[in-house]
């Protein structure tokens, strides 16, 4: 028998989303992240610190987002179709939010005399995309309400505690990422205060991944089945297992004042916790209700698109490496040059 | 729901949809023809050495990254909104339009992670012949991104290469036949030339304004003067294309061509040609029309007396919104006709010795400046429109492809839609307003460096200072 391509396809089209969404986590994560952490941070030469360790980078990280969205749309128009409907409001609050916190990027240098309104539409912009994520997230995992081959639920279906508490988890791991970012990328007193943060927000992180990962299993049998059963379970404890090794290595290298690991660790955590939901949901993309074969377009779809993925893809990888490398180091107020 | 309130959600959704769709399509039409405008002046500076050319590659440089800035922020809501707002019509023709909108993403991908930085940034760090290469790979990638879209939207004028699987969705069965469908070629001529006369028009206007305050600014004249030959050259082409691309939509949707043309009634011996009138849907009848006798079947059919049917053989809920399509249509053509005659004045003016010297063409040019937007803006929504009441044109109805959504959610997000578009993009063309007032000048600083552009994607080395990166990590 011959083996059947279009399920081959599609977890390899699973899995080069389940990248692109995982790369805009981490990547715009800890941008958002700084965004969030303004507040935090004087005015002047920290916040313009904070601002140049992010200028370089943020709109390529932004772009992994546009291409889960297209990626999703192409290869699961299915799931693309029920999700976004279902998620209507949280996803709109976060585009809206997103433009803000762009153009926020922008103005605030073009226009000095707004420069503190402008810090408030970036902090804004930044916490209304982090929590309408989260709260995205939570709505996916707890359940959507599938009608024939489309959303059957309500507008208001995505508001739950559940969401919430995804919603408000988000954030403090965005906030986790700012902060060891800027430990890693700033001196002096910016430094000082992420460092700080870093901790809070590193026990805030910490106790959202303990509730979170409670309250899963709960809200379907299947995903406690992926996570209890015999003998995977073996495999999937080594989960929960890696997250306390990670926990406390990550506060053990905050409270030697090392300089990458935090951020490293954070996204170690970010990782671990990426997997977690993977265990959860696969094979499903639409949690509980369709998995990514019922909603996967055709193999002539896939392949013609995988062609471009598999030539571009590497290529923009390659190119953020890079870029990443050469910016390296620390920051300063007065440009990133 | 109550049958009202589904009209509602399709109305609101359409309304969204248009209105975020309006706003991202005006920044992409100016960004594609200024990359070329660009590349060109580029050219032009590494061919002749003449100061005048860089000068004005740095000043129109600083336009493009806010320009393009805007286009990229807007296109992000794009690539969400047609799951948001037309589930139904993802589902079905995902795996059909999808592959081709994952192209479209992926090369402005890579265009903004590869060149875009080079080309803002890069001027004094890599070499002319790398910068000009750089600038080149931006203006092709923005017609590759034309490319894909426009064979998107043309697809669903004019599908083609499909099949239909049993969850009733376009499965694609022949690629080249649905990226080449009928419409496209004629769509994708019209539109980039239209992205030409736009970005032409802009750049005329800001010499022209520059010219009646000094006349003798060398790089204003410039401007000027390559704006008024481009649009000398490509105002009688896109005129061409436009008519070629009519009788392709006489050819696959003639229902769009009726409403264009106001036909209510067929005309078995010579069409009359519509100058002006309004149309009245309810009585199947243009009110106080003027018109040309048998001019439009000479125009479609190039003959006097060919026959061209009317509205009368299509069932009223297949029509098109027809006032709609008629007068965007007059629009988009009286525009038109205006480019060339600007070009035509222009060029008299040229031959005259007076091109600089005449104050009422240079006001005729500023007053023209936004045209080529409205024009866009014009033919886009005849188009759109004219494909009503279909997303796929003959196959899938508007009023079956909207999500299940209701009413006061759509209208929320439409009203947060309009206040932030305005605001925030109206700061945008303030700013890009802003950098229009300054004259060119000798010297024209480029971009500042060290100032984050939107744009600017991942930000590449050159834009960095070569000390930077040389001094260790940590």
């Amino acid at each position: 028998m011959l083996p059947s391509m279009d399920v081959d396809l599609s977890v390899v089209w699973a899995f080069v989303i389940a990248f692109a969404v995982f790369a805009y986590v981490v990547m715009d994560g800890f941008d958002l992240g700084v965004g969030l952490l303004f507040p935090g941070l004087r005015p002047g030469e920290e916040r313009d610190t904070a601002m140049n360790s992010i200028a370089p980078v943020w709109d390529g990280n932004e772009t992994w987002l546009i291409l889960g969205g297209g990626g999703l749309f192409a290869a699961f128009p299915l799931a693309y179709a029920i999700i976004l409907p279902a998620l209507y409001a949280p996803i709109i609050a976060m585009l809206l939010g997103l433009i803000f916190r762009g153009v926020a990027f922008e103005f605030r240098w073009r226009d000095p005399g707004h420069r503190a309104a402008w810090d408030v539409a970036f902090t804004g912009g930044s916490l209304v995309a982090a929590l309408a994520q989260g709260i995205t997230l939570g709505a996916l995992l707890q359940g959507i309400t599938v009608a024939g081959r489309g959303y059957g639920g309500g507008w208001w279906d995505w508001l739950t505690p559940f969401s919430l508490l995804t919603g408000v988890s988000l954030v403090v791991g965005y906030a986790l990422l700012g902060a060891t970012w800027l430990v890693m990328r700033t001196e002096g007193t910016t430094r000082i205060h992420a460092r700080r943060m870093a901790f809070r927000f590193g026990i805030a992180t910490i106790a959202c991944i303990g509730l979170v990962s409670a309250a899963t299993p709960f809200l379907n049998p299947t995903y406690a089945g992926r996570w209890f059963a015999w003998p995977s379970v073996l495999m999937t404890a080594q989960v929960p297992l890696l997250v306390v090794v990670g926990s406390a290595l990550f506060f053990r290298a905050l409270a030697r004042d090392a300089e990458r690991a935090p951020f490293l660790l954070a996204l170690g955590l970010f990782a671990l916790s990426y997997v977690g939901l993977g265990v959860s949901i696969f094979p499903d993309i639409v949690p509980g209700r369709v998995t990514i074969w019922e909603a996967a377009s055709p193999p002539a779809s896939q392949i013609f698109m995988l062609v471009g993925a598999s030539v571009l893809i590497p290529v923009i990888l390659a190119y953020t490496v890079y870029a990443y490398w050469v910016f390296r180091g620390k920051v300063g107020a007065e440009g990133y040059h | 729901m109550s049958l009202l309130s589904d009209i509602d959600a399709v109305v609101l959704a359409r309304a969204q949809f248009g209105f975020t769709v309006a706003f991202h399509i005006v920044f992409p039409a100016f960004s594609i023809g200024l990359a070329s405008y660009l590349a060109v002046l580029e050219g032009l500076w590494l061919a002749t050495g003449r100061e005048v050319y860089i000068n004005l590659f740095k000043y129109w440089l600083k336009i493009f990254a806010v320009a393009f800035a805007m286009g990229v922020v807007s296109g992000i809501v794009m690539s969400y909104q047609f799951g948001t707002n037309w589930s139904v019509y993802s589902d079905r023709t995902g795996p059909v339009l999808g592959p081709m909108m994952a192209y479209e993403v992926l090369s402005a991908f890579f265009l903004e992670a590869g060149f875009l930085g080079v080309m803002l940034f890069g001027m004094n760090k890599v070499g002319r012949g790398l910068h000009f290469l750089a600038t080149l790979m931006v203006a092709i990638g923005t017609c590759f991104s034309a490319f894909w879209i426009l064979s998107v939207n043309s697809w669903m004028q004019t599908p083609a290469g499909y099949a239909t699987n049993a969850q009733g969705q376009f499965v694609p069965a022949d690629w080249w036949a649905i990226v080449f469908n009928p419409s496209f070629p004629y769509r994708l001529v019209h539109m980039v030339l239209a992205a030409y006369l736009t970005t032409a028009l802009v750049v005329g206007a800001v010499g022209a304004w520059h010219l009646l305050r000094e006349r003798g600014n060398t790089g204003a004249r410039t401007m000027f003067s390559m704006a008024m030959w481009m649009l000398a050259c490509v105002a009688p082409l896109q005129i061409l294309a436009g008519d070629a691309h009519g009788l392709n939509t006489l050819e696959h949707q003639p229902v769009k061509v009726m409403a264009m043309e106001g036909h209510f009634q067929s005309h078995p011996d010579g069409a009359p040609l519509v100058l002006f009138g309004l149309p009245d849907e309810q009585a199947a009848t243009v009110r106080y029309a003027i018109e040309v006798p048998k001019l439009s079947s000479l125009i479609l059919k190039h003959s006097l007396n060919a026959p061209l049917k009317g509205l009368d053989t299509v069932p009223r809920q297949d029509w098109p919104p027809v006032p709609i399509v008629f007068w965007s249509f007059r629009v988009m053509v009286a525009i038109g006709f205006a480019m060339l005659g600007l070009g035509l004045w222009s060029l008299w003016a040229r031959l005259k010795g007076r091109l600089f010297a005449t104050p009422w063409l240079h006001r005729a040019a500023l007053a023209m400046g936004p045209a080529g937007f409205v024009a866009v803006l014009a033919g886009w929504i005849t188009t759109e429109v004219g494909r009503q009441p279909y997303t796929v044109y003959g196959l899938l109805r508007t009023a079956d492809s909207v999500s299940p959504l209701q009413a006061p959610a759509v209208a929320a997000s439409l009203v947060a839609f309009v206040l932030v578009y305005f605001a925030v993009f109206g700061m945008g063309v303030l700013y890009i307003l802003r950098l229009m007032a300054h004259a060119p000048h000798p010297g024209e600083p480029g971009l500042e460096p060290g100032l984050p552009i939107r744009a600017a994607g991942v930000t590449p080395a050159p834009a960095v200072d070569p000390d930077r990166h040389l001094q260790p990590a940590e």
